[in-house]
């Protein structure tokens, strides 16, 4: 079998009950790909040579036992975590093996894989291009083939983001869904662990296995989410899907709205009516977040000392540095009341008109990213401007919703002839009510039924 | 808000950050304009609401009080730059 690595996850557990191809085999033949195409892309910061298992891509914040465990940065170059986070353990218990470590911004800050210390990552449709960030190397391995699925974390588009400027399906769970233990703490109250997978049920499928309560992380619910093949199945007829007015103004690229107004059109198709709500607050999200954002990360970066492990805070990147600087200076003595207390009341009225919205409607639909993806430098001078690239992930952060980007489309319609810039992918972003990721996943699911872009892989052949 | 380079020199020593002048010089613009951006969170009216700190809507959750195993001292030590007779080895807080 020569496509063994273009199969989605449920097609793979099927084809190795079936008996199509061995462990062995399959491992093999992810590992040759991850050989021809890991130095072009720099997707893995570290490939372990496995012969069975499922092999899953781990982003490099998530702490892998006996495995290095970077988080993208040069303080962590030398830490080998003792123990596993609890998503990673809990894969393993499925029968997943660790194919690598997946390159990422440092400490999950950022928005285009620019902000490693070991480099960024490629986007695989345009190498020219950024593969979106933080989970660059997680959505990267996806959309490369160079993993059966991986595993992201999303504080404020990380798993949604690259998801869909590398045509790959990305879930952000609820907060609290999957445990963040093992997740190197950068925003604690934002932080979520989830899957970047080929296919809506791959994402479901993999939430299954790694959602549920957890000793070591409190916030975590003890309920977990079941994949419910009827349910996820269901169809969409009769649902209420939101449209929010604020998310398809000003700001975002015309290629991309084109081609998520027809997304939403095939939804319409698909039986659901379509409704436009408004979350008047969505235009102060963005700057909420980087007050909460970098307050939680000066705290929770304090721990890195140089003396229990790591090395020294000069090691620090820049992005890094910026916004331990600006989470210092908005918790210090004269400030809490104006920023941090401020950004957190924000937060409140952000959390709020998602739970009035969701009164009248089942789901909520608009772009992931207001561009695709972008030229590699083009946003690394100017961190106001990389900022505003999460501007539709980051709400649902602040509410601490659900949140899943599909593949829909390329900005300019099909692939072009090389001559031509290439037309990159853009993803559908859908969110849900609290703890509702079955509702995501069914409208996911059913719009994926109909259409093929899901399928489309980038042209890597000049490359092997 | 505009930050000086003086006020950027004392967030960083309350942050542990060893800056180069040059950092500084660029933080200082940076945070500035930064600042500046969520300025327009004033224009908000919050007077009557509660800030949100965390969304899992849990609160106080107890873990029952039971002796587990943990990582070993030899694991807890094995990333420590410096260590001696199973202790972490870190610079002297008194002898200045």
């Amino acid at each position: 079998m020569s496509d063994i690595t273009s199969l989605t996850l449920t097609q793979t557990l099927q084809a190795l009950k079936d008996k199509k191809f061995s462990e062995q085999e399959l491992n093999s033949s992810y590992l040759n790909r991850i050989n021809t195409l890991n130095s072009k892309l720099n997707i893995f910061l570290e490939v372990k040579k496995n012969t069975s298992g499922i092999p899953a891509g781990i982003k490099d914040v998530i702490s892998t036992k006996n495995i290095q465990t970077t988080a993208g940065s040069k303080i962590l170059s030398n830490y080998i975590p003792p123990y596993n986070a609890t998503a990673v353990e809990r894969l393993l218990e499925q029968g997943v093996s660790i194919i690598g470590k997946t390159n990422c911004d440092e400490f999950a800050m950022g928005s285009s894989g620019e902000n490693s210390a070991y480099g960024p990552t490629k986007n695989p449709w345009d190498e020219t291009k950024v593969p979106g960030g933080t989970s660059s190397g997680s959505a990267v391995a996806v959309a490369s083939d160079c993993c059966v699925f991986a595993l992201g974390s999303d504080t404020g588009g990380s798993i949604r983001q690259p998801a869909s400027l590398c045509g790959v399906v990305g879930l952000k769970p609820s907060y609290g869904r999957v445990s963040r233990y093992g997740l190197i703490a950068a925003v604690s109250s934002f932080d979520t662990v989830g899957p970047i997978t080929k296919s809506v049920e791959d994402a479901s499928l993999v939430l299954d296995w790694i959602s549920g309560g957890d000793n070591y992380d409190s916030n975590a619910k003890v309920e977990k989410f079941t994949l419910q093949p009827q349910g996820l199945k269901a169809g969409v007829k009769g649902l209420k899907v939101g449209m929010p007015k604020e998310y398809f103004g000003e700001g975002l690229d015309n290629s991309v709205k084109k081609v998520i107004e027809e997304a939403i059109e095939k939804l319409k198709e698909l039986g659901a009516e379509i409704v436009e709500v408004s979350l008047p607050h969505s235009q102060y999200a963005l700057a909420a977040y980087y007050i909460l954002n970098p307050s939680e990360i000066s705290s929770n970066l304090a721990r890195y000392d140089g003396i229990r492990f790591g090395q020294s805070r000069e090691t620090i990147g820049a992005e890094v540095k910026r916004r331990i600087m600006l989470g210092t200076y908005s918790l210090s003595s004269g400030y809490w009341d104006d920023y941090f207390a401020k950004a957190a009341k924000v937060r409140t009225l952000v959390k709020m008109d998602f739970e009035k919205a969701f009164e009248s409607v089942d789901a909520i639909v608009g772009p992931v990213s207001p561009t695709v993806a972008w030229n590699l430098g083009e946003k690394v001078d100017d961190p106001l401007k990389m900022y505003l690239a999460d501007i539709y992930t980051i709400s649902a952060n602040l509410a601490g919703i659900p949140g899943l980007s599909v593949p829909c489309g390329f900005s300019e319609g099909l692939l072009r002839s090389v001559n031509h810039e290439r037309s990159l992918p853009v993803g559908l972003q859908i969110l849900g009510k609290h703890f509702d990721e079955e509702t995501i996943l069914k409208v996911g699911y059913a719009y994926e039924q109909i259409t093929d872009w899901h399928n489309q892989k980038p042209d890597l052949r000049f490359k092997i | 808000m505009s930050l000086t380079k003086d006020q950027v020199k004392k967030v960083a020593k309350l942050a542990n950050l060893p800056l180069t002048s040059k950092e500084e010089e660029k933080y200082a613009g940076q945070l500035s304009k930064i600042l500046e951006y969520v300025e327009q969170l004033n224009k908000v009216d919050t007077s009557d609401v509660e800030p949100t700190f965390n969304v899992s809507g849990k609160s106080n959750v107890l873990a029952e009080d039971q002796v587990r195993t943990s990582i070993t001292q030899e694991d807890a030590l094995a990333n420590a730059p410096k260590k001696s007779e199973g202790f972490f080895v870190t610079k002297g807080v008194f002898n200045e």
